[in-house]
């Protein structure tokens, strides 16, 4: 598991390559926030590479997304499979995140 | 996906496997657990949901609630696993040290517009979805039974 982070024009673009879960959920958190403090405001988790997240892989997700909102910036969320898709909407959680089908289309909609 | 192109000819039927491990109460164990038990069900022609999201999600729950709940991470308690899987259903059961919780209390609707904002309180509720039955007893330790029916 690891977290790829670049910018692509002003987007902090993170690839989640691997599961999010428990045991490395905190990383992302640190990494985005580490992101945001500098003053980054754009953010795209791309999970193109990751099979399945658990609930606090949810969890850091429903709090990068208060605190980037809290700072005046965006979230969004592409590349989910179908299991991903399936968790997110087993919890509601596709109607709390902008979701995108492809990176492209997500980067189109800051 | 075909059964006997899986079973090499032999009838899956009759295959049970039951598999018992024991973890220390580290988070870092999980992921092994998860690969071990959701491999044996893609040998019995699980599907593809269950083997890939199912399995893995609510053995995941159960494996951290256990550990940072049950345990608390002490490093002198473990964490037993047991599988017992056959064509027709998996039964995985988790046991910890702790004293246990009330299931019923903690199965709170993680959609309900309070609660959907909440970075916590999504692990019983997730193993309840993707589940088919949970249960919680004490037997020698806090046991979270996990049932699945297969699925093609």
């Amino acid at each position: 598991m690891s977290f790829a982070l670049r910018k692509q024009g002003d987007v902090v673009v993170v690839d989640v390559e691997g599961q999010l879960i428990v045991g490395n959920r905190q990383e992302l958190k640190q990494k985005v926030l580490d992101e945001l403090e500098r003053g980054e405001k754009k953010f795209l988790i791309d999970f193109s590479q990751t099979g399945y997240i658990d609930s606090s892989g949810l969890g850091v997700l429903v709090s990068l997304s208060k605190k980037i909102r809290e700072q005046g910036g965006e979230l969004r969320l592409a590349n989910l499979n179908d299991d991903l898709k399936t968790l997110f909407e087993l919890t509601k959680l596709d109607t709390l995140f902008q979701i995108a089908d492809t990176r492209e289309r997500a980067l189109e909609s800051f | 996906m075909t059964s006997p192109d899986r079973s090499r000819g032999l009838p899956l039927g009759s295959l049970h496997l039951a598999l018992e491990l024991e973890i220390p109460s580290d988070i870092r164990y999980i992921e092994r657990v998860v690969e071990m038990v959701a491999r044996q069900c893609e040998q019995l022609a699980y599907s593809t949901r269950q083997v890939s999201l199912n399995v893995p999600v609510a053995l995941t729950e159960a494996l951290s609630n256990a550990i940072l709940r049950g345990n608390r991470e002490h490093v002198s308690k473990r964490v037993q696993v047991r599988c017992d899987v056959n064509r027709e259903r998996l039964v995985l059961e988790v046991v910890d040290e702790g004293t246990g919780f009330d299931l019923t209390e903690c199965l709170v609707d993680a959609t309900s517009p309070e609660n959907l904002v909440r970075e916590d309180g999504r692990g019983l509720f997730l193993m309840a979805r993707l589940m088919d039955r949970v249960e919680r007893f004490a037997n020698h330790g806090n046991v979270v039974r996990l049932t699945m029916r297969r699925h093609d």
